[in-house]
């Protein structure tokens, strides 16, 4: 049957869309009768960048213009180049998008260019491949799908491979894949075979997929016509593009997966694209503008009308219209409407685009730069991985952690370990290292141990059961070095407990050498099992097994893995003796597993053997037929004893929980973890305090009333509810003024398969109904623990709540495999540079090394970076609000004819560079209190919560701060000009004048503004502040000091000195800035102490008080 | 298919900024720099009511003697005006506003008594206002040629498109262009007779008129019934830039006509450009008159400066109390618009011309400040410490 659906492969193999390829090794054909119909499959070439210089102009103006913004203003200014009657010229619009476009173009382009010279450095690597016995050098993106490549020590490996010959002898190879997935350890991989000059050929695997770890694949080896025999290829086989070769001179491997079917080029994608809520309620803003422009243009064209159809008024004698104008009298209604939407089309601003990017890009790079993150274990800061979520950080009000790793440390200590029942607790003294010494090994209260024999068999157990490597060392000693220098490398860090542990009582672990064990026992005898197979660890079975030959031809099995993994198979009366301790060790923090072992029988070895072979060949369902033979495998197995082993917490976990909750933030840990386990953790992180009354909703629980779960289930939802939720409420009604005292604090735990059962409710009504009082309940609630979670699970929780009424924003941090999807999930995701790999790391937002820098990362940046930026965004549209609100009160002076107040030069500048740079600066230095004080006053946090300072209320507040500016301006000014002999010559002044005095006014009072906000003066606020006003000066007398050439309307020319030569205009300047100040000035008084200092000295009271 | 999909990661088209470090991993230790860890030394100001408060009393106390001495100085400048567009029936100028007609040569004229009750010193300065008048409408504003009226032949030829369409007239560039120069107010009545100076004294009604304009006269009525005319300059009236750099003839020396040859004048004038005056340093696009009405006003009521009414000596009075007659030649039409049409005298202050908004504003800022500064003090004075202390309590 093999054949025949190796038939059915090549028959499809034209079609793209089977599950498998079929690969010729060298471009053999497999059987020689056949002929090679080469399949198709890409070339080796990484592609990685965007554009080419062709298409680069067309394609990047087309991606910059699908942004909405870009989009509206090209739609300006296409109007203003296209109308025949615009009141500004194209270049005031255009000017400033033009710029836009090209910095961004510049930009992409710039890190295109990257990409083009990263992707030819790979695709011209040269590579050496084996053709018909020769070695042929080649471009590495020469190499196709089927050709043998020969790869040496330390490089990296060019496309996917399948291993087919090693120097080393064991047939091995050793490989690290950091650059894939960050665990630099040496992992093995294993020949398929040896023979390579005759070869002769086929593979058959699935298709290119991403997962790194899974790889399906079948080889057909034909000799001489026989039949071919089969060999299987799992991720052993297979070395990926991007790994590289360590410990071994050369290999040889046929390329399986090339270019971009790799196996990295498949895992190389974008997240997706968050956004934070800054930009939402940017949005939100724009829409609010847009409505404005909108009005405001339509009330101009209404009364533009009104006004025409007095007699006289449209066309008097002085000022008569075109021909044209006079043609196009129908519609000119529209253009009159686009016009004005033109003319005050500066209220939504290009530039506020510009610097808020700008802002987010800059303003990373001081976590980056922090030197609080930097960790002097790892050697690394933080990482920053996007920008766009800077604010969001100030913003979290829930908080997902990860237990292990995150908020422990992952960093396993073998604390005792139950043989029997009887408890062996290790006491660390020297004089103990010779072992298991009877007199003070088992510290028990009975003062009683195990057999000798069982407590062998124990400790053979943890020397065995595991996938522990040891770490080679480049000399090779015949005396095995000192235990404690010895390195042990595993996937997971409680193998290495265990083995050290074991270790402790005197059995060593020496090695894996080729297929055979090698363990020190206590009489320092060597003795040797031949490994025959390894039941690998996953999360759904949370057990392993490995199954040995011991030198006297006993097969055992031996088993290790969670009490609620093991318990069900082994014999009951065993279970009962160590559960105890299980139970009592979980409650005290540890980590406990369970060890079992088994004697197999020739016939039952035999019988697993071939199933689980038959299992490994399966090219479909693999996983589920190998999960059905190990199932089957570990049965009936007996309980020798359980081990427990300390995680202890991260550094500063306590005080970082504390803070994060002084700050409002709700905290929920979701691990896979035992309840009993996670609930110490949260006792000893004080996420639970002592007074906290603890809402249970577990499987335990559930089961504890004897009735059917559902029926308890809906039971405790509501009690809890009642409890959680509505007494909160009543509290607060009732006694608002001292609730603070009377607060009880609830956490609420909850375990994976309750969970689903809230989730995933059989009836679509209780569904909701479920769903909702969980969350409310949970939302009531300290803390929440959910423990036994699956990966999918978490992102489940994180996704409801993130999903729940207020959107509230998330967070997640992890530094595992198993945290990705909920980093994914969460609003920010943060990864911890742990142990567990980089997965998490890599798809996090943003990353540090230690869980005690998330305080730092929320209450000080997180706070800063949504001040700063809330400020730009309301000062951004405050300050375009009354820089256009002149020019739209001047219509109505004007006969509504979409005269410009201010010169177009102005008009162009005004955001780019008269104003743009103090806020950009304010908005990457301001401080408006201490990093110092932040972090010691975690309630600051709460001030901001919620987007605070982006609501409609600051919105409104700032908006009609700029309306009653832009009031204030050109009143004042008109007032002025009711006289406009200005001079001390009795000369007047001209519309220009006009326009240049509120534009004066403007900038200063945009400016002084600004600076009144400043509470953290260094000294790029003070030149960036004062040297806009000197530079709008300056280019004032520059640009009214030339006959431009170029222009035909010199509008300005000494405009600006003339009105500095009347002193009218320079009083009513000062009177204007001053009088818009003054509100602001008056609030200061009104408002509490600000700034910096006073915070502190107002803390201080408090603290004394 | 594959690359596109492999590239699908920011193609929103958003200015996606990957953040700094990119993904690789940094072994540095960061830099202990003030600036990278925003510890740069800053100044921290303290804006608190101790601070604020005095700022209130010293803008009132600044404010409030400013704000008076603007009002004094307001209050001390002199000034009259006297609307003679001619509405009512009673007014001098009703007939000539009523039989206006665009083809007729022969002026109309008015002449309007009024009466000075106080003695103007110094010089006195004449301003003409318009009302209702949109000079500064966008059509109107930007029909002009500023490179024409700099002097460039190009554009003298070939007046900008903007000009339109006041820019030719039967085929000849017309010279100068556009709406403004077209629609020019006022005009220097040059007199047939060759021994008149460009300070005109006299009106002489047989003399042809430049333009569509008003021309005003002054005359002092003498006490004996003499009417004696005031002289008046018409130099010092336009920015010194304007008329010196920014206006420039085609050529400084040539003879005008010639240069302005191939040209035509405005719809509306009666003369050409080159006719404006006979003092060659007034003449032409450098005519005071022409540069002050093309610099637009602001508002639709506006005054621009017309003449100068230099003074005799410091014991005299420039003009006298007593009684004046106005003559105008009344040219302009203003009816069509319902626009009015005034004469300004007004003597000038270091300040500019009367206007008491600057006063009245300064004395209220200044008082408010003044007022907000004391009623915080109480108020700080007061409650303030028992405010402090509550928020310490909370």
């Amino acid at each position: 049957d093999i054949r025949l659906l190796c038939a059915c492969t090549c028959l499809g193999g034209d079609e793209r869309r089977v599950d498998s390829r079929t690969i010729y090794v060298g471009h053999r054909s497999g059987s020689p009768n056949e002929a090679i119909i080469p399949p198709k499959f890409c070339d080796n070439r990484i592609v990685s960048s965007k554009y080419t210089v062709w298409n680069f102009l067309p394609k990047n103006l087309f991606e910059q213009f699908r942004r909405i913004a870009n989009f509206y203003f090209l739609i300006i200014f296409l109007v203003q180049v296209r109308t025949v009657d615009t009141p500004t010229s194209p270049v005031t619009s255009g000017l400033p998008l033009f710029f836009v476009i090209t910095v961004t173009a510049i930009k992409q382009g710039y890190e295109d260019w990257l990409r083009h010279k990263a992707d030819n450095e790979v695709n011209k690597y040269p590579v050496t491949v084996l053709e018909d016995g020769r070695r042929i050098r080649k471009e590495s993106e020469k190499i196709k799908v089927g050709d043998v490549v020969e790869v040496e020590e330390d490089e990296t490996f060019p496309c996917d491979l399948i291993l087919l010959q090693s120097s080393r002898d064991d047939d091995t190879c050793f490989v690290t894949t950091a650059s894939l997935d960050g665990e630099s350890n040496h992992k093995v991989r294993c020949t398929a075979l040896l023979d390579l000059e005759s070869l002769n050929a086929t593979i058959e695997c699935e298709q290119p997929q991403p997962d790194l770890y899974k790889f399906v694949g079948r080889m057909h080896i034909y000799t001489n016509n026989q039949e071919p025999a089969v060999r299987s290829l799992g991720p052993e086989n297979l070395l990926l593009k991007g790994a590289t070769l360590k410990n071994t001179q050369k290999i040889c491997g046929v390329a399986v997966y090339t270019g971009m079917e790799t196996k990295m080029a498949l895992n190389y994608q974008g997240k997706s694209q968050k956004r934070s809520a800054v930009e939402k309620s940017i949005n939100a803003f724009l829409l609010v503008y847009l409505c404005i422009l909108v009005s405001k243009a339509l009330v101009c064209t209404t009364l533009k009308y009104v006004w025409q159809s007095k007699p006289g008024q449209d066309e008097p004698w002085y000022n008569e219209k075109t021909q044209r104008e006079k043609d196009t009298n129908l519609v000119s209604m529209f253009t009159d409407f686009l016009s004005f939407m033109v003319l005050f089309n500066f209220i939504i601003p290009v530039s506020m685009y510009v610097t808020v990017e700008m802002q987010k890009f800059l303003g990373s790079f001081f976590i980056t730069w922090d030197k609080d993150f930097f960790d002097p274990e790892i050697k690394e800061g933080a990482l920053v991985n996007t920008s766009d979520l800077n604010e969001e950080l100030g913003q979290v009000e829930y908080v997902f952690t990860d237990k292990t790793g995150t908020l422990t440390q992952n960093n396993m200590e073998f604390i005792e370990c139950c043989i029997d029942g009887f408890q062996y607790k290790y006491r660390d003294a020297s004089s103990e290292l010779d072992g298991f010494c009877v007199t003070d090994g088992p510290v028990n209260k009975l003062q009683q141990k195990a057999g000798r024999e069982r407590e062998e068999l124990f400790l053979r157990a943890l020397c065995l059961c595991h996938t522990v490597q040891v770490k080679e060392s480049t000399e090779q000693k015949v005396v095995p070095p000192p235990e404690e220098q010895r390195g042990f490398i595993a996937s997971s860090p409680d193998e290495v407990a265990l083995v050290k542990g074991a270790m402790r009582y005197g059995f060593t672990f020496l090695g894996l050498e080729s297929k055979t064990m090698k363990i020190l026992n206590r009489n320092n005898d060597v003795e040797m099992y031949e490994l025959l197979h390894v039941l690998n660890f996953d999360p759904v079975r949370r057990r392993m097994s490995v199954i040995v030959r011991s030198r006297s031809g006993d097969t055992l099995l031996f088993c290790k893995g969670a009490d609620s993994s093991i318990f069900p198979r082994v014999r009951q009366e065993e279970v009962e003796r160590i559960r105890m301790h299980v139970e009592r060790n979980a409650t005290e923090g540890y980590r406990t597993l369970c060890v079992a072992y088994k004697h197999l029988s020739a016939e039952e070895y035999a019988q697993a053997d071939k199933g689980l072979r038959e299992a490994r060949l399966a090219l479909q369902d693999r996983e589920e037929k190998l999960m059905a033979v190990y199932n089957q495998v570990e049965t009936g197995m007996s309980l020798i004893g359980a081990t427990a082993v300390e995680d202890r917490l991260q550094e500063e976990a306590a005080e970082t929980m504390e803070a994060l909750q002084g700050a409002g933030i709700k905290i929920w840990v979701l691990t896979g973890d035992k309840m009993e386990t996670a609930k110490s953790t949260c006792y000893a992180c004080r996420l639970f305090q002592r007074n906290t009354e603890l809402l249970e909703l577990t499987v335990r629980t559930l089961e504890d009333g004897g009735r059917r779960r559902e029926e308890r289930l809906h039971e405790l939802l509501i009690e809890y509810h009642k409890k959680a939720v509505l007494n909160l409420n009543l509290f607060l009604c009732s006694c608002c003024r001292s609730w603070s005292s009377a607060n009880q604090d609830y956490g609420f735990i909850i375990d994976g398969a309750t969970l689903s059962m809230v989730l995933n409710t059989s009836s679509e009504s209780n569904s909701s109904r479920y769903k909702n009082l969980f969350l409310q309940i949970c939302q009531n609630c300290t803390t929440v623990l959910c423990c036994r979670m699956a990966p999918l699970q978490k992102a489940q929780i994180v996704k409801m709540v993130k999903n729940s009424k207020g959107s509230p924003i998330t967070l997640s941090i992890g530094d595992g495999a198993n945290d990705v999807s909920m980093i994914l999930e969460a609003h920010v995701g943060i990864g911890i540079k742990g142990k567990e790999g980089r997965q998490a790391v890599r798809n996090s937002d943003y990353a540090i090394p230690k869980l005690k820098h998330l305080k730092k990362l929320l209450l000080a940046h997180g706070h800063l970076y949504y001040v700063r930026i809330a400020h730009l965004v309301q000062y951004f549209f405050y300050k375009n609000l009354c820089f256009i609100l002149p020019q739209f009160l001047y219509q109505f002076f004007c006969g509504y004819s979409q005269q410009p107040l201010y010169d177009a030069a102005y008009l162009t500048m005004y955001n780019i560079c008269f104003t743009s740079m103090p806020i950009l600066a304010y908005s990457l230095l301001e401080q408006h209190i201490c990093i110092e004080i932040l972090l010691d006053n975690a309630t600051l946090y709460r001030e901001i919560a919620k987007n605070a300072m982006l609501r409609w209320g600051p919105f409104l507040y700032w908006t009609l701060l700029g309306v009653f500016h832009g009031l204030l301006f050109f009143f004042g000014v008109r007032y002025l000009f009711s006289n406009p002999a200005l001079q001390d010559n009795g000369q007047v002044f001209g519309n220009w004048s006009y326009g240049t005095i509120v534009f004066t006014v403007l900038v200063f009072t945009v400016t002084l503004k600004l600076a009144l906000d400043t509470r953290h003066w260094t000294w790029i606020n003070h030149f960036v502040i004062w040297g806009s006003l000197a530079f709008y000066v300056f280019f004032s007398f520059f640009w009214g000091g030339i006959i431009w050439p170029f222009l035909r309307q010199q509008r300005l020319y000494f405009v600006f000195a003339n009105m500095l030569s009347s002193v009218s205009a320079w009083l009513v300047i000062i009177l204007l800035i001053l009088l818009s100040l003054l509100p602001e000035i008056l609030l200061v008084v009104f408002r509490k102490p600000r700034g910096p200092h006073a915070r502190q000295v107002e803390l201080k009271h408090t603290y004394t008080a | 298919m594959m690359a596109s999909s492999y590239n699908a990661k920011d193609e929103d088209g958003h200015i996606t900024v990957s953040g700094p470090g990119g993904g690789t991993l940094r072994s540095k230790k960061p830099e202990n720099t003030a600036f990278k860890q925003q510890r740069l030394p800053a100044w921290q100001p303290i804006l608190t009511a101790g601070t604020v408060l005095p700022a209130f009393f010293i803008i009132g106390l600044i404010f409030i003697p400013i704000g008076i001495g603007l009002y004094v100085t307001s209050n001390n400048i002199k000034e009259f005006e006297i609307d003679y567009t001619g509405v009512d029936m009673s007014s001098p100028c009703f007939n000539c506003s009523q039989n206006f007609s665009w083809n007729s040569t022969r002026p109309c004229t008015c002449t309007i008594p009024f009466y000075l009750d106080q003695p103007y010193e110094n010089n006195v300065f004449m301003y003409y206002g318009l009302s209702n008048f949109y000079q500064n409408h966008r059509r109107y504003v930007k029909s002009r040629d500023d490179s024409q009226l700099n002097g460039d032949l190009e554009s003298l030829m070939k007046p900008s498109k903007e000009c339109e369409p006041y820019a030719y007239h039967e085929n000849k560039p017309i010279a100068p262009c556009g709406a403004i120069a077209n629609s020019m107010f006022n005009g220097e009545p040059v007199s047939c007779c060759a021994h008149q100076t460009h300070s005109s004294f006299h009106l002489y009604l047989i003399c042809l008129f430049t333009s569509l304009a008003d021309t005003l006269e002054l005359f002092y009525n003498d006490p004996n019934g003499t009417k004696i005319q005031i002289p008046m300059t018409a130099t010092g009236i336009a920015w010194w830039t304007d008329k010196h750099v920014k206006f420039r003839n085609p050529t400084d020396n040539a003879n005008l006509t010639a240069v302005f040859q191939g040209t035509t004048k405005p719809v509306n004038w009666r003369r050409p450009v080159y006719e404006l005056d006979t003092d060659p340093q007034n003449n032409g696009f450098i005519n005071e008159d022409f540069i002050v009405w093309m610099r637009t006003a602001a508002l639709p009521t506006f005054r621009k400066l017309y003449r100068i009414i230099p003074k005799k000596n410091s014991m005299v009075p420039t003009l006298l109390r007593g009684n004046y007659t106005l003559e105008v030649v009344y040219n302009y039409p203003v009816r069509s618009f319902e626009g009015r049409k005034r004469m300004i005298l007004s003597t000038i202050s270091w300040m500019g011309g009367k206007n008491p908004f600057l006063g009245i504003a300064y004395i209220t800022v200044g008082s408010v400040c003044f007022f907000l500064g004391v009623v915080l003090l109480i108020i700080h004075h007061k409650y303030g410490n028992r405010n402090n202390s509550a928020d310490i309590a909370n």
